[in-house]
Parts: C-alpha cells; structure tokens; sequence
C-alpha cells in the first residue's frame, strides 16, 4: 500500500527511479573513460575534439583492447596468462627475421605466427589441464620460453625491420571514409575481434562454460562441463588474440626487443578496470575493451599535463587500486 | 633379504617422520643431471671444486630472503608482486643516505627498514580493508614504486663505506656472512610459522578466511604482518645487493626479476598459491635449485636465451613432478 502511495502520484518519481536504477547498473568503466575523454578534449581541442584525434586515439588504444580481450577469457576461467607480452616480442622479432625485409613474405609471416599462437595456448591449456600446474606458473614458464626462445631464433637483437605492408595493420587507416574521415586497420581488427569474442563469450554455451568453470570447477565438471576441453581453448584463444595484438603493436611501435615488457600487466590491469574479477567467474567483452581504453586515455591525459614518464606508472598504479578498490566496494554492499 | 626390507621400511618411515619436502629430491636431481653434464661436457667444476658449492649458496641469498617473506604472503593466500621495487627503492635510498660514509649506516638502514614497513603495510591495507585483490594491489605499489624512484634516480646513486660491504663479502671462518644471515632468515620463517600463533592463524586465513574469522583469528592483522614481513625481507635482500654491488641502482629489483623468481620458487617449494599449505624449507630448496641451475649454466657456458628458455622449462617441470599426482583441477 505504501508504495502505490508512492509510486501513484505521478510517473515522474517512478521514471527517475528506474533511471537511476539503470544507470546504477551501468559499470563505472563507462563514465570513467568519458571523463577522461572530455577532459582529453577540453584540454587538447584541436586533437581529441576532431573525428581525426578520435580515430588517432583508438589506433594507440586498439592493441591493448585485443590483449585485454584474450586476457580477459582466462581471467574469467579463474586463471592468469603471464605469456601475453613476451608473446608480443616473440612476434616483433621472429618476424623481423621471417620477412627478410621482403614484403611478399609479409603474410605468410603473420600465418606462421598465428600457427604459434596456437602451439603457445595449446602448450599453456595441456601443461595447466593435464600436469595440473597452476596457470600462474605455467604461463610464467611460457613467458621465459617465448622470450628466450624469440631472443634465441634471431640471436638477441632485431634482424632487418619489419615490411610496410605488415605494419600497415598496426600503423595504416582506410583513408576517405565517409562520416569518419579515415579509419585505422587496427580499429577494424578490434571491432571484428570484438563482436567475435561477444558472441562467443557472451552468447554461446562456450561461454556460460567459461564462467563456470570459474566459478566452480568441480561443480561445472559434475554437471558435463568438458574442463579440459574448454580451458585448452580458452588459452589457445587468449595466445592467438595476443599474435593478433603482436602484429598490431609491432606494425604502430616497429622493432624494439623490449616491446613486449609488462604487457601482460596492462592486459590484465585494463581487464581489472573493466570489472574483471580476477578469481574466475566474472567478465565481460566490452568492459574489457573499455578498460583498456581508460588506461590507454589516462596515459595520454598525464602525457598531455606534461608528467614525464615514471609518473605515469606511478598515477596508473594508484588508479588500478583504486578502480578494484571501489569495485570491490559495490560487489561488497549487494552481499 | 627381509631384514633389508625392513631397514628399507625403517629408513622410508624417518624420511616421512622428518618431512623432507620432495622439491630436495628435485633439487639433488638437478644437481647430479648438471655435475655430469659439467663433467661430460665442461671442466667437471661442480664435483671437484668445494668454492662452487659455496658460490651456488652465495648466489642464491638476496633471492633466497626475499622469497621467505613471499612463502609468508603466499602461505596466507596472499600474492606480492611489489618485493623486485621494493628491492630497489633500498637499494638506491640506502646507499644515497651512507654516500660512502660509516657513521650513517644506522641511520640508512633505519631508514629503508622504514620504507620497507610502510609499504608492506600500504599493501595489507589495501588488500585487507580496500578489498583489492592482492595481485593487483601489489602490482599497484609495484608502478607506484617504480614511478617515485625512476623519477627521482636515474642510476647509480651514492655509495656504501667499506665498512657495510662486509654484509655482502665478509666471512666467519670459511662461511660468508650473507649465507649465515639466509639461514637465519629461513630459520626465522619457520619459527613464525610452525612455533607461533601468527603462523597457525597464517595458515588458517590462507586456508579458509572466513573460517579463520569465526573462529576468532584476527585475520586482518594476520594478513597485514605477512605483507609487512615480506616487504622487511625484500629490504633485507636490497641492503645485501646494494652491499655487493657497493652503489644502489634503480633497476637491481626488476633486472633480477625477483618478483616472479620468488613467486616461482615458493611454488615450486611445495607452497600451494591458493594458500593455506607449504612452508620455507622448501621455498629454500626451490632457491637453490635456481642456483644450481645458474651455475650449471655458466659451466657449460649456455646461451644466455636458452638459458631464459631452459629456466621456463624447469620451472614448469619442477612444478609439474608433485601436482601431476593431485586430483585436484588447477586453475
């Protein structure tokens, strides 16, 4: 009876309380980054207010976002990939060396590559399923297998560079586009990549197996969940989706051996911010793209106030807390 | 016939009765597969020479009292990925206070210990009163630390006197004072674990937090000592390196990777990263199969890659020998 006293006298409070109900659900990720985005443009108008500084931006952002995604999978499996980054080196410099500065073996280099994103995740997905190695460790030994074994095969510094043609994916846009003006290669990736893992993540059965074999594994296993299956996927995903990020970041950033270095941090640091609970049991494909967007704007901001770079880690490292810390907060408050 | 199996039997029960933890099987496995490859293929050091016995334990100090405080943490289902920066910021602070002179070693060392306190308990705090997971909470500190010290230091900085490089090189005897002050912190790690209430309420939260809290552990406090301790052994570890390497400078931490390093050597000790179970002895014994593997390495002048490569391996494997048998799935 109250609440029709309430609710009865007009729609309007009703109106304004489903509003704020739905904007209660919406994950903090989203104001986050348009905050920081507006504040971007108010500071830099002639670059982040343009369709142009836009597309820009989201070129930088675009790599971590696939990272984050794939990182994303094995977080949600209750699991971490440390071999994120080194993989990312991996694909700068053996590629450097598999292209012999010759852009017709441009894309049967990204080919090999993707063939070892697959040996890599199936490697991770077997140690962690089969010798029962935690995935911390096991993907931590990958990451020193990747990395040596990179520095090894081109004897420990870049061999030529990397051909036009394979960084164009990283480094190129579709020019005269309407509406947008030009659009980078590396959007489009993010994009198909996007709506692939959405699909897969969050429509398919895959996914539902995903996130209970974070939340419970025995449980999930009992009710016909093939664990070993879906985990020795899911890891294969994730290395696949980080060759992707490789080839992406190796095309924007050229050929550096330590290219790679703290990635998997990023990943999993923007995953985090995107309300990724590490543990298992939580995720989501768009938030995970949004947090990496948010990290990626946040460095750009304090580059833009002029910080030099050690700060940067510094206010990043604070953000992260606090993101998981007010995080943790509203999951804490529905218990 | 029978009495040798029961001396067999005999001798299996006062193995089981002293808990040897299985990485030493490991560990003297590693040792003899590396001596005969030295002796096979290198000058046969390891086997012949007594100095490189005590070169592999000299190697492995500032790696070896660092990954007893991560044992603590990782024990009380905890993680510390701030210990390589924490190393650092010791390193660098510590000799920049003695700038070569004796009579402000206290002082320096007062002052890092200090340091080493303040952010341990940042990170307790954050993980027991903020809620934040411990990985990203100490990955947090972690760049907090790195930005403050690369924006402030560059590279070398100051110096230690003579008089403080005895920690790094000094000897009692035939014995390096650095070895006698590991064993006194694994000594001290498996006093509070397995003689104090801290180490039984420890191993409680890491088990089962919320049972450790109904039955009236304070496992907030519990949890903050651990992090605390381990960030007071990365400082240990850094006033050691900064001894041997007579000037601190900001990448000693990250440049010996000793955040995973000590991670990877708790686990493969036997400590279970899901907490509640495992213990130093065998964190030290997962230390030291690092060290063998060092010097093996040098012995037989590996590339330095495939060393890279080989260490991931082992790590791996070493891992893999006790958890293949679990029934349990990891994760």
């Amino acid at each position: 009876m109250t609440t029709s006293a309430i609710t009865s006298p007009g729609g309007f409070s009703q109106i304004l309380r489903s509003t704020w109900g739905w904007i209660k659900k919406i994950p903090p990720v989203y104001p986050i980054f348009f905050i920081i985005f507006i504040v971007l443009g108010l500071l830099n108008p002639n670059k982040y207010q343009t369709m142009n500084g836009a597309m820009t931006f989201l070129r930088t952002a675009s790599p971590l976002a696939v990272l984050a995604i794939g990182e994303m999978f094995v977080l949600a499996l209750g699991g971490f990939d440390l071999s994120v980054g080194a993989i990312v080196t991996f694909v700068v410099l053996v590629s450097s060396k598999l292209l012999a500065n010759d852009p017709a073996n441009a894309y049967p280099a990204i080919l090999i590559m993707l063939g070892f994103g697959i040996l890599i995740g199936l490697v991770n997905g077997l140690v962690v399923s089969y010798l029962k190695v935690p995935s911390f460790i096991a993907t931590l030994g990958m990451m020193l297998l990747v990395r040596g074994g990179a520095l090894y095969w081109v004897g420990g510094a870049p061999q030529g560079y990397l051909t036009d043609n394979w960084r164009a994916f990283g480094r190129n846009y579709i020019e005269n586009v309407p509406l947008f003006g030009r659009i980078p290669y590396a959007l489009i990736i993010l994009i198909v990549i996007g709506i692939l893992s959405y699909f897969i993540f969050h429509r398919a059965h895959f996914g539902k197996q995903i996130l209970a074999i974070g939340d419970n594994v025995r449980a999930s296993q009992l009710s016909g969940v093939r664990i070993r299956l879906v985990r020795v996927i899911t890891f294969i995903i994730c290395s696949v989706f980080a060759i992707i990020g490789g080839v992406m970041i190796g095309g924007y950033g050229g050929v550096n051996v330590t290219i790679g270095e703290g990635l998997e941090m990023q990943a999993i640091a923007a995953c985090v911010v995107g309300g990724v609970l590490l543990g298992g049991s939580k995720g989501s494909v768009p938030n995970a793209i949004f947090g990496a967007f948010t990290l990626q704007a946040i460095v750009n901001l304090l580059n833009l106030l002029g910080l030099p770079k050690p700060y940067t880690d510094a206010v990043q490292g604070l953000i992260i807390i606090a993101a998981v810390a007010y995080a943790a907060l509203s999951t804490r408050k529905k218990l | 016939m029978t009495t040798a199996t029961v001396s067999g039997n005999e001798f299996r029960k006062t193995l089981r009765s002293i808990h040897i933890p299985p990485v030493y099987f490991f560990l003297i496995l590693v040792f003899i597969a590396g001596g005969l490859l030295d002796q096979f293929f290198a000058d046969g050091q390891i086997f012949k020479n007594q100095a490189i016995m005590l070169n592999i334990a000299v190697r492995s100090v500032a790696l070896g009292i660092v990954a007893v405080g991560q044992s603590l943490v990782i024990i009380g289902a905890g993680i510390d990925l701030s210990v390589a920066y924490t190393i650092s910021i010791t390193a660098v602070m510590s000799s920049y206070i003695m700038q070569g002179k004796t009579e402000n070693v206290p002082l320096a060392i007062l002052g890092v210990f200090a340091i080493g306190a303040l952010i341990g308990l940042v990170n307790g705090l954050t993980v027991t009163k903020l809620h934040v997971n411990p990985f990203i909470a100490t990955l947090g500190t972690s760049l907090i630390i790195k930005g403050i010290i690369n924006a402030t230091f560059s590279n070398y900085t100051g110096s230690v006197p003579e008089s403080f490089q005895y920690f790094g090189y000094g000897t009692i005897g035939p014995v390096p004072v650095s070895i006698i002050i590991l064993l006194l912190v694994v000594l001290g790690g498996w006093f509070l674990l397995a003689r104090t209430k801290f180490g039984s309420h420890l191993y409680g939260v890491g088990g089962n937090a919320e049972v450790a809290r109904l039955s009236g552990v304070r496992t907030d406090r519990v949890l903050i000592g651990a992090y605390v301790i381990c960030s007071m052994t990365a400082v240990l570890a850094g006033l050691f390196l900064v001894s041997q390497m007579q000037s601190g400078a900001p990448w000693v931490g990250p440049n010996g990777v000793y955040d995973l390093n000590s991670i990877a050597t708790t686990v493969i000790g036997g400590t279970a990263l899901s907490g509640g179970k495992g213990g130093v002895w065998g964190t030290l014994g997962g230390v030291l199969i690092f060290g063998v593997l060092e010097t093996v390495f040098n012995q037989l002048g590996v590339n330095p890659y495939l060393k890279t490569v080989l260490q991931g391996a082992i790590i791996v494997l070493a891992v893999a020998s006790y958890t293949i048998r679990s029934k349990k799935e990891a994760a």
